[in-house]
């Protein structure tokens, strides 16, 4: 009797961590996405930065200078390093501005808290990527009641409450897979007989449900094109190269590659490699997301494109800003801007890029 | 016949025997449904096909696999090694820029001793729980790669470093001959050792273990410092593999797979006999199901359905009790 304690014990601890651990998983992708590299999953929070939410820099007499409070996710991704950093510098080469920065390392209420010391501190605007989309109603209506504009970044909240920002400036994933689509009618002509492999991001990531239906939209009335596997891998280089060498076995008459980030893409380039064959000649390569590896690959010509998820909102939430104080009307959705980048375009644009 | 009816109840007593049957099982439903999965090729100098990609990818989770029979047996568990890995993988990607090849390897290993060791004592020193000590490696684990890759893919090119994931030797895959290297390893310490026997006793039972003379601490601690260097071997070989050290991503849930291919091998959660064949030709189960998965072109949405159901299979033909309810209905068994 005493021997099956135990083992019960263990079964339920397993069930609980495994429990905990999809929770993590589930609050990285969830929300409005953003980050397509992010699969989220990252069970450690990880406590990169000690900065507290409220350790905002010290107050000045801010007599002309527009405050701005900026509260951010935290750092679990390259793409979102890149943002924070566009986010600084824009605002703090800027004398026009005051910038007061908050990491939340993931957590929601680290955010909320910010969002009061904004409030408190009398800031001209707020912005916000929020980390989840739900559970903001109290905090804005708050911002709202004090006169302070709130503006979303790359992500965004429960629909029904677009009363309490004024803009959200981020990614259209729909366009983004509909830009990859356009590039390869373009490159293969309309008429032509195109077998295509879909490699989507994590299962139930609005980034890949958006840019698959963006992708599988635009190619529905050309029936020469055919998306003839489409399987999930994760975002991560490891299960694209998995499930592209998986199907090279069973095919190999493909002649184009779509997935929805550059890591799964750049895996996939090197399962095609494997199987003797030409990755960006024989078998052409769309990513999207931008990064500088993928840039790489275009240069190194092992790659054809990759479709721009811009990272880099800090002059369009300046311009938001400038905008809204001078009283303009501004769109409820700012649409980042971003760009298809392909050929002597990317090999041109390597140097420059950040993430 | 008395013969072979003797023979078919020795079979069904050894442990091996279940994970055998559920590959060959798969193999028959593949062979069935589709038959290019077999399909082999000589190409640039080495095998091509879906079974040497089975031995390929299955290798970091063998090694991850065979650690964790070692601590299971001594009736603990090591939730941290897909963590450890990470570290593992991002630590040896980073020092590529500036260090040799051995010192690249040396380090990765070294970091998964250390973790192993970390591990150890929590446990076999401290006396806590195994699920709980590990998880604590579990969490930050991923913390510490991250901030050894500054949040971002590290990529590179070495092509040395590359061979380790992606190279080939006498026309096979060189993580296969890794993996080989970590199972006779395992295998001699196991059998030519005393400690295979002083782990299987400790794992048995701690307290009369004790009282025979053996150390069950330091018996534990070499268990999980033993994990350790594999979690960090397998970091090694999936970073090589894909020639980057993704922090957030590498080896993630590896741990759920490794302790299901534990289990399936015939190794009891409860510690004592553990059965490293069993193990690997689990692993080789759960590799050969995820590639299967791939090449039938499964729905991404219902791959995770499938591959629970299978596994329920799995361990209901295992469980004896299962098996008896059915037999007994038509025949009489003798108990074992």
């Amino acid at each position: 009797m005493n021997r099956k304690k135990p083992l019960f014990v263990m079964a339920l601890s397993l069930i609980m961590t495994a429990a905990l651990l999809a929770g993590c998983g589930n609050s990285g992708n969830g929300g409005n996405g953003g980050n397509g590299s992010n699969t989220g999953g990252n069970a450690s929070n990880a406590p990169q930065e000690t900065s507290e939410p409220s350790s905002a820099p010290s107050e000045e007499p801010a007599d002309k200078k527009l405050v701005v409070g900026f509260a951010q996710i935290g750092a679990e991704s390259g793409w979102r390093d890149a943002e924070t950093d566009s986010i600084k510098e824009t605002f703090g080469n800027d004398p026009a501005f005051e910038l007061k920065f908050s990491d939340a390392q993931q957590k929601q209420e680290n955010q909320i808290k910010a969002i009061r010391t904004f409030i408190a501190q009398k800031v001209d605007a707020i912005g916000l990527a929020p980390v989840v989309e739900s559970g903001w109603e109290t905090v804005l209506k708050e911002a709202k009641d004090a006169g302070i504009p709130v503006f979303l970044l790359d992500r965004g909240i429960t629909k029904g409450n677009e009363d309490l920002y004024v803009s959200f400036i981020g990614s259209d994933f729909i366009l983004e897979g509909q830009n990859a689509a356009k590039w390869m009618i373009d490159e293969f002509g309309q008429d032509a007989e195109v077998n295509i492999v879909q490699l989507e991001g994590t299962v139930g990531a609005s980034a890949a449900n958006d840019r698959k239906k963006g992708f599988e939209d635009a190619i529905a009335n050309l029936p020469g094109y055919k998306i003839v596997y489409s399987q999930t891998g994760d975002f991560t280089r490891a299960k694209g190269k998995e499930v592209m060498e998986a199907y090279l076995k069973k095919d190999k008459n493909i002649q184009v590659v779509y997935a929805h980030n550059d890591d799964m893409a750049l895996g996939a380039i090197q399962a095609i490699e494997e199987a003797g064959l030409k990755p960006g000649t024989d078998i052409k390569i769309i990513g999207v997301d931008g990064i500088k590896a993928a840039f790489e690959a275009i240069a190194a010509g092992k790659m054809n494109v990759t479709v721009e998820c811009n990272p880099l909102l800090g002059p369009q939430l300046k311009q938001a800003i400038l905008d809204y104080k001078a009283g303009k009307t501004l769109d409820k959705w700012i649409k980042s801007e971003e760009d298809v980048y392909f050929g002597q375009k990317a090999i041109d644009a390597l140097p420059n890029r950040k993430y | 016949m008395a013969i072979l009816t003797a023979l078919a109840h020795r079979l069904v007593k050894q442990k091996l025997i279940w994970p055998l049957l559920a590959i060959a099982a798969l193999f028959l439903f593949n062979l069935i449904v589709i038959p290019e999965f077999y399909r082999m090729e000589w190409k640039d100098g080495h095998l091509y096909g879906n079974l040497i990609d089975i031995l390929k990818n299955g290798s970091p989770l063998i090694i991850i696999a065979i650690g964790m029979t070692l601590v299971i047996a001594k009736e603990g568990i090591d939730i941290s090694v897909g963590s450890v890995l990470a570290i593992s993988g991002a630590l040896a990607v980073m020092l590529l820029d500036s260090y040799p090849l051995w010192a690249v390897i040396g380090a990765g290993l070294t970091v998964g001793l250390l973790c192993g060791l970390w591990n150890g004592m929590l446990v076999a020193l401290l006396g806590i729980q195994p699920m709980v000590a590990t998880l604590i490696l579990l969490t930050i684990g991923r913390g510490i790669a991250q901030l050894i890759t500054g949040g971002q893919v590290l990529t590179t090119s070495d092509e040395a470093f590359q061979f380790i994931g992606k190279g080939h030797l006498l026309g096979l895959p060189f993580p296969i001959f890794i993996a080989l290297g970590v199972f006779l390893l395992t295998y001699l310490f196991k059998t030519r050792t005393a400690f295979g026997l002083f782990l299987e006793a400790a794992g048995g039972n701690k307290t009369a273990s004790a009282y025979a003379g053996i150390r069950p601490k330091v018996i534990f601690m070499t268990a999980y410092a033993i994990t350790g260097v594999c979690a960090g071997i397998a970091g090694i070989i999936i970073s090589s593999n894909v020639a980057s050290a993704d922090a957030n991503n590498a080896g993630l849930w590896i741990e759920l797979d490794a302790i299901l291919a534990v289990v399936i091998g015939g190794t009891s959660m409860r510690g004592g006999r553990f059965y490293l064949g069993g193990t690997i030709a689990g692993t080789l189960f759960i590799q050969a199901l995820t590639t299967s998965i791939y090449s039938l072109g499964v729905e991404p949405s219902s791959i995770l359905l499938v591959k629970a159901i299978v596994v329920i299979i799995v361990c209901l033909i295992q469980s004896d009790v299962f098996r008896q309810s059915f037999i007994l209905s038509k025949k009489k068994v003798a108990q074992r």
